[in-house]
């Protein structure tokens, strides 16, 4: 019965003295209305249930710290902080699952797949079958070079072995090889990238 | 049938927070101590 009587401004004072007992009715006469109005925004139990602590642990830091200069108005200053924290929820929820792309930094810079999209594929088909074509029209000794070295992955040194000609030979065509396909590429304009 | 329209149509509970919580409110006030120091001020979580 006696809790009835004291006041919150009371309570609020004995507990910044140091009396834990007076939190206590504070929150259990205050905790159905304050627990109904964070319910009544969210619809949620569990976070109502966060943002009501998070309420009380605000209201504890604040009290303790001394900053508390509301007298008299403790339920409405504590609703107000609810308030506050349930805007708090609704935003960090709103900003979590976007990706906002005004900004400086795009996380889309930095992930990427890496598997080629249907156009990139084609180009690069069409790439591939035109270095095919430039190399069929280059000079048999050298283009036999290239293919080994290219398309099969073979050392200089079994390259030379294979065609029976030293490995300067081998070098030697591989890199005439390369110039001779580079004339052509420029010479017919030829955009080989993808 | 006629319908029973003398029924009373149930009432919601009463929300209230979890025991637990409270109980956590409760020991994070027991916890905390606020320590001022030279203009300062340092928060304590002592379990």
């Amino acid at each position: 019965m006696r809790q009835e009587i004291i006041s919150d401004a009371i309570l609020v004072s004995s507990y910044l003295k140091g009396d834990e007992t007076s939190l206590e009715i504070l929150i259990k006469r205050h905790k159905q209305r304050i627990y109904s109005f964070i319910y009544s925004k969210v619809y949620d139990r569990d976070v109502a249930e966060d943002v009501f602590q998070d309420t009380f642990i605000k209201v504890i830091k604040t009290l303790k710290r001394g900053k508390y200069n509301e007298e008299g108005k403790f339920l409405p200053w504590v609703m107000r902080i609810a308030h506050n924290l349930v805007i708090d929820h609704f935003r960090k929820n709103n900003r979590m699952p976007k990706f906002d792309n005004s900004g400086e930094f795009s996380i889309f810079s930095v992930l990427c797949d890496s598997s080629l999209n249907a156009e990139k594929a084609i180009i690069k088909d069409q790439v591939e079958s035109d270095v095919r074509r430039l190399i069929e029209e280059l000079p048999e000794d050298q283009k036999e070079v290239l293919v080994m070295r290219m398309y099969q992955d073979m050392s200089f040194k079994e390259i030379s072995e294979r065609t029976g000609v030293s490995i300067n030979t081998a070098l030697g065509r591989m890199r005439y090889a390369l110039i001779n396909m580079r004339k052509v590429i420029e010479k017919h304009n030829i955009i080989l990238t993808n | 049938m006629a319908k029973l329209y003398s029924q009373n149509p149930k009432k919601d509970k009463k929300l209230n927070p979890k025991d637990e919580t409270i109980r956590f409110i409760l020991n994070y006030s027991k916890a905390l101590s606020v320590i001022n120091y030279k203009n300062m001020e340092f928060e304590a979580l002592l379990n």
